[in-house]
């Protein structure tokens, strides 16, 4: 795939050679370097980018996702390289029925809370977190709203009428 | 626990849990803090938050793209243009268009504004948590004016949804432009009266220097971005690393301090307020001409008069308020630099009239995760001014 | 500049007065000490909060109202300024607070979210505060100009100048307290 960042190619480049069986699929939409790569490999290519040889030190976001037409769930990382202004995506995936991961609270402290919300929407266990219990959510909540398959509105409101709004 | 206490006996401390929040005075805005405390002093804290959750990342699936621009208004709802134009630039960035200079501009412009207000806020409430009140109502009257601003363009005062995606739905008139023009001359009358008050006071010194000390390598791991990372002495800012909206034609210089504590925090913030009103003289001098908004007719909603005499107008009227356009398949993520820090936006569409997925990346929400460590070892009352001093806002710690 | 003569008093309630004394019913006379000097606790929690800051700032000023002393501690607060979303996970909270508060007391929901949710129909939102405790006046708006907020407070005045004094022992509005599951 044509990269034409030198940054990304140097990146890609060490992955490919490091772990060669690791990464499923090499992109860059919108001039974002983004990598699909295996879940079991997921926390050594983030250690292995976080060390000071690749320089990518700072994470800034960790969400979920749910992919419907799969029924996977997924975990995307957006980490960045401050010292050349580099950004990446990492997304991974697992099957909705066993959805573990490796946690990445140990590089990455700004990944604790961001790992909770994660498994507080979509039921996401991270493998070695510290705490990982509901954030945002009520405790008592029994599923993961933001899974597709829940609908946005309480269904047991009694003051609006979902016939007339078109739901 | 920290390490002086390893040793101690557990009949040696006067231990005490208190609860502090959800409501409270001090705290701006909903989250709980549980502290143990010895005596006065903090061995340990717990934070809790989501009593502000109102399921922005799922309303944002189920509503068209025009729409979402009210839901992140409420993000972090003191600089709510900044959040709009966040939005709306990484809808632009999804669909390809490139915003006309002058559109630019004028979005540069509304969003220092919107940081100076954001900035008010945090250092008149800080000084207010250290009990000066004089200063919150003096400065605070500046904000009507950018209120007064916001109205002549967009009709709200707070909860905004300014501009579209492509530009403005019109441009700004001569009040509006006038209003901005006294807002630049006065403001800076007003802000040195404000800083001659707190910035040297010896009271609001001592209060603030050493509380929450933070080092810069500590505040990277923890995510940190915007003031409160400049305040260790990290020059990271979204502004100049990723530009956007034309602010690679500005000249303004980026504020640090040096340990990371609460004065620093104020002072970057103090310093920003006037890199802003800089920034705002140099856009309103060198405002190019040319048209507000950008061609994009499937989500820009055409002139009344075009909709009741061209046919083309009218489909694209009604498709846009039905929000029955499409979108290309793709993900993007963008970020701003938000009061706080990088507001990022990662946006998956599926080519639907809804995104298939949208996260914020809120940075009040990665920066309050440290507070627990910040705040351990120190004392009850600089707890609440390291908390005032993070500029923490519940809309966006929760969304 | 000139001394502002035309400053305007409140009225006095209806009642006889003669040289030296002023008669009128007891309850005109508290409603009227009790609606000129209100304790808010402002329960700010989103939105609506800051425009609450705008109007206690100096330029809408609702002190002026006699609404001066802010009480963050329900034991000492007469009104109840709900303002902001309230979620499922701050409701039992507003409950808590609404129950430490001594009779009379008044609740006035502010902004659209504290009346029927707002914008936020979601899985997480309180569809309105009136399903945990009882409200007396709703200000809509998203959020509500600081006029509007003031002028739910001069709607709340003018209940509190209104009010019985047996109305807090009457059995219709212990039914009210009742359908709340309010003791």
């Amino acid at each position: 795939m044509e990269l034409n960042n030198g940054e990304y190619t140097k990146v890609v480049d060490a992955l490919q050679s490091r772990f060669p069986k690791s990464i499923n699929d090499v992109g860059a939409p919108y001039e974002m370097l983004t990598l699909s790569v295996e879940n079991a490999d997921i926390k050594s290519i983030i250690k292995y980018l976080s060390e000071e040889e690749m320089g990518f030190t700072y994470l800034t976001d960790v969400c979920g996702m749910h992919y419907e037409s799969t029924d996977e769930l997924g975990v995307v990382y957006h980490i960045q390289n401050l010292y050349t202004n580099t950004r990446i995506r990492l997304k991974t995936r697992f099957p909705k029925s066993k959805p573990e991961t490796d946690t990445v609270c140990d590089i990455f402290k700004s990944a604790n809370w961001q790992e909770r919300e994660t498994f507080d929407f979509y039921g996401i266990i991270f493998k070695g977190h510290p705490d990982l219990r509901r954030i945002l959510n009520m405790d008592e909540m029994d599923y993961f709203p933001m899974r597709k398959e829940y609908p946005l509105e309480d269904g047991t409101r009694t003051d609006k009428n979902d016939s007339m709004f078109g739901r | 626990m920290i390490e002086s206490y390893k040793d101690k006996n557990v009949s040696e401390m006067n231990l005490n849990t208190i609860n502090l929040g959800p409501t409270h005075p001090a705290t701006h805005g909903i989250f709980q803090n549980v502290l143990t405390l010895d005596g006065e002093k903090i061995l340990h804290a717990e934070s809790t938050v989501g009593y502000i959750h109102r399921a922005f990342e799922k309303l944002a699936e189920h509503r068209p793209y025009n729409q979402i621009t009210t839901i992140t208004d409420r993000l972090n709802y003191c600089s709510a243009p900044i959040n709009n134009f966040g939005w709306e630039m990484t809808a632009e960035k999804l669909l390809g268009v490139q915003t006309p200079k002058r559109v630019d501009y004028m979005r540069v412009i509304i969003m220092e504004l919107a940081r100076i207000a954001d900035h008010v806020i945090c250092n008149s409430i800080l000084a207010v948590d250290c009990g000066a009140l004089t200063g919150f109502t003096h400065i605070f009257q500046q904000r009507e004016k950018i209120y007064e601003i916001y109205e002549g363009i967009c009709g709200a005062r707070l909860t905004t949804n300014i501009g579209r995606i492509g530009g403005f739905e019109r441009d700004f008139d001569d009040a509006t432009w006038k209003k901005i023009k006294d807002f630049v001359d006065e403001f800076p009358k007003a802000f040195k009266e404000y800083e001659s008050l707190v910035n040297r006071n010896r009271i609001f010194m001592d209060r603030t220097i050493g509380t929450g000390p933070m080092s810069p390598e500590e505040a990277l791991n923890y995510g940190f971005t915007g003031p409160n990372l400049r305040a260790t002495g990290l020059d990271y800012d979204v502004r100049v690393m990723n530009p956007y909206s034309s602010y690679q034609d500005f000249d303004f210089s980026i504020p640090v301090g040096k340990q990371g504590d609460s004065f620093d925090r104020y002072m970057v913030r103090s310093a920003e307020m006037w890199n802003s009103i800089s920034i705002i003289k140099q856009a309103l001098e060198k405002m190019p001409d040319g048209p507000y908004h950008a061609d994009v007719p499937e989500f820009y909603l055409p002139p009344k008069e075009d909709v009741y005499t061209k046919m083309e107008a009218l489909i694209y009227h009604f498709k846009i308020v039905m929000g029955e356009t499409k979108v290309p398949i793709g993900e993007v993520y963008h970020a701003v630099e938000g009061a706080n820090g990088e507001l990022g936006f990662y946006l998956v569409s599926d080519g639907g009239r809804q995104p298939y997925r949208l996260h914020f990346r809120r940075p009040c929400f990665i920066t309050y995760q440290a507070y627990a460590k910040m705040i351990e070892g120190s004392v009850l009352s600089d707890a609440i001014i390291t908390m005032s001093s993070l500029n923490i806002i519940a809309g966006e710690l929760d969304a | 500049m000139g001394v502002n003569t035309k400053v305007n008093i409140v009225a006095a309630p209806e009642g006889h007065s003669d040289a030296g004394f002023f008669a009128t019913s007891l309850d005109k006379a508290v409603g009227l000490a009790r609606k000129n000097s209100i304790w808010p606790l402002p329960f700010a929690t989103s939105c609506c909060g800051i425009e609450f800051m705008a109007t206690m700032a100096s330029n809408y000023d609702m002190a002026r109202f006699g609404a001066e002393r802010l009480s963050f501690s329900p034991r000492q607060a007469d009104l109840l300024m709900v303002m902001g979303t309230i979620s499922k996970k701050m409701g039992p909270i507003v409950k808590q607070v609404y129950l430490q508060m001594a009779e009379p007391r008044w609740v006035i929901a502010v902004g659209a979210c504290a009346s029927s949710g707002g914008i936020f129909d979601t899985y997480s939102v309180l569809q309105g505060i009136d399903k945990v405790v009882p409200v007396d006046v709703y200000v809509p708006g998203c959020p509500p100009r600081p006029e509007q907020i003031i002028d739910g407070l001069m709607r709340i005045q003018d209940l509190i100048g209104n009010e019985s004094l047996r109305r807090r022992n009457s059995p219709e509005y212990k039914a009210l307290l009742n359908s709340y599951g309010i003791k």
